[in-house]
């Protein structure tokens, strides 16, 4: 069962402030998905692997060189706060 | 018919003909569009009809959905929390039609970041089904299938994840193939499960889709999972006879529409009269298909969906306080409540404790769904079954429920979680509303499964009926 202290939790985790009527909404609505998703205790995985992908990779190399890439000022063009040429961030400490 | 319409455009006006798909859009009510790129798509258009290039798609419009990056072209996976997005840059798929001639005409709308099935969780608000207004086209690419069955765009480009490119191919009546993992470069597209999502197309018919095929599919060295194409317009025709075709049981009988049911198994006796075969096959955990996708899509969700922070791009707010708070105030405002759903269940499956249990747990299920599949191909060359099990259902009338949604999903899942391509194609009406019929195909058999999938749309009518005006 998921509490609401839980959903709470989970929210800070995922760096996405949630209010007092969603947690409510959440609380009950993720109890019955992961009801739903205990179904896959049902299935015998011993000895079975996991499958990340689905299709086999080999590693990828290619020369150290540089290529074109964004300019400057296109890579800072969608970014709402900029200062001397910098993404600006919020105060981190 | 992309075919010929390029010969049409050549001999008559590309800029007529788009600017008659601008009227059209304008005073349509489906809401299958986002954003129209007008000013850059009748330029290109008038230099086409001054002086017209070479290419597989000279001077046809393309509709692209609103996850796929288009330079100069606002993207924003109908999220608020891009709004304003411009990519600087286009996805390999538009590199690739651009240069064999294409105009991009517009965006398209979409479930926001592709996390549905009914095109309802747009910020942009629903697209309507052309077939019946009160109805979803499906989802996730519910506006590029409602454009063009809606006659409002030649063709379009979608993302299927877990079903979003066959699913609104189903309940709109046309085209839509979801490729092998792997064979269309997924550079540009804004990411919500990666190790299950491929670009596809949404046509008319399926020639048209094959066409595309051409265009979008092979190795990019900026995906390091993309490989090299095959050749899917020069056997289209090839017939047939001699095909082996497994039906899977667990895809019919309970939770199946019997109006769905019919229509399938009718489908399958014309397959039978144009020389294939059939036989039962077994997909013994397709029951635990949908736990297994949605618990490994939301994981992937919560981790790709951590870049939305405000700060390179998209939603941010005036005044900021502490890191902490800044973000999680932007992306409580900027997320709808499916996408917040997604990423909140993704975090707990990956958290401390639970990793085991949900995350690893559905990796090895996946395991064993993938080798169901493998199994049934020794047998059979193609699989079919249906797409959806119901037919498009009405706006408003499973939003509120998360699980009855999801369920919807069930035969279109499995799908990604084996990395098989599959196309949806039309085989039948339940009233006025079209049913798709699913056919898949082994890694990389494309060739095959267009071909099976032509031979029966050139024995069917139902590609042919186009809804009434809209």
């Amino acid at each position: 069962m998921i509490t609401r202290e839980d959903v709470e939790h989970i929210s800070w985790l995922a760096s996405i402030k949630i209010s007092d009527e969603e947690k409510e909404k959440f609380v009950d609505q993720f109890n019955s998905i992961l009801e739903y998703f205990h179904q896959l205790d049902e299935v015998d995985t011993e000895g079975i692997e996991p499958t990340y992908r689905v299709v086999d990779l080999a590693n990828v190399f290619r020369d150290d060189v540089a290529c074109k890439s964004l300019t400057h000022e296109e890579a800072l063009k969608n970014a709402p706060k900029t200062e001397n040429g910098y993404f600006k961030s919020p105060r981190i400490v | 018919m992309l075919t010929q319409l390029k010969d049409q455009l050549v001999a008559g006006s590309s800029e007529e003909y788009l600017q008659k798909l601008f009227d059209k859009i304008e005073h349509s009510s489906l809401n299958a569009f986002t954003t129209l790129a007008k000013d850059s798509a009748l330029a290109r258009a008038r230099e086409f009809d001054r002086k017209p290039w070479q290419g597989l798609l000279a001077g046809i419009p393309i509709a692209i959905k609103e996850c796929i990056s288009t330079q100069g072209i606002e993207t924003t996976c109908s999220s608020k929390i891009l709004k304003g997005y411009v990519p600087p840059y286009d996805a390999h798929v538009v590199e690739r039609l651009k240069a064999e001639g294409a105009i991009v005409m517009g965006k398209t709308n979409m479930d926001e970041f592709a996390m549905g099935t009914s095109t309802e969780t747009s910020c942009f608000g629903p697209t309507r089904n052309p077939w019946d207004l009160g109805t979803v086209p499906g989802g996730s690419s519910g506006g590029s299938a409602a454009a063009v069955a809606g006659g409002e765009a030649p063709c379009a480009l979608g993302s299927d994840t877990g079903g979003s490119v066959r699913c609104p191919a189903s309940f709109c009546g046309i085209v839509g193939l979801k490729p092998t993992y792997g064979l269309v470069s997924r550079y540009g597209l804004i990411a919500y499960a990666n190790s299950l999502e491929q670009i596809g197309p949404l046509t008319n018919t399926v020639e048209d889709t094959a066409l595309l095929m051409e265009i979008i599919a092979g190795h990019d060295w900026r995906d390091t999972t993309s490989a090299e194409k095959g050749s899917y317009i020069p056997g289209l025709k090839n017939g047939i006879r001699g095909l082996k075709i497994g039906i899977p049981k667990e895809y019919f009988g309970e939770g199946v529409d019997k109006k769905v049911e019919k229509a399938i198994w009718d489908a399958i006796s014309t397959l039978e009269s144009l020389g294939a075969a059939w036989k039962e096959v077994s997909l013994p955990h397709t029951r635990y298909a949908l736990a297994a996708y949605y618990v490994i899509a939301m994981s992937e969700a919560s981790s790709n969906l951590a870049r939305f922070d405000g700060l390179r791009y998209g939603l941010r707010k005036d005044e900021d306080q502490d890191w902490h708070t800044t973000y999680s105030e932007i992306r409580a405002e900027g997320f709808g409540p499916e996408v917040k759903r997604r990423i909140l269940l993704g975090t707990y499956a990956l958290s401390a404790g639970y990793y085991g249990r949900y995350y690893l747990k559905a990796l090895k299920v996946r395991t064993l769904i993938k080798d169901d599949f493998l199994r049934a191909f020794n047998d059979v060359d193609i699989i079919a079954g249906p797409t959806m099990p119901i037919p498009a259902f009405r706006i408003g009338e499973r939003i509120n429920d998360p699980l009855s949604l999801y369920l919807a999903d069930v035969f279109t899942v499995p799908i990604n979680l084996a990395g098989v391509p599959a196309v949806s194609l039309p085989c039948g009406f339940s009233g006025r509303l079209p049913i798709g019929l699913q056919l898949i195909g082994k890694h990389f058999q494309e060739d095959l499964l267009l071909r099976a999938a032509h031979a029966f749309e050139e024995a069917t009518p139902f590609h042919l009926k186009r809804p009434e005006a809209v």
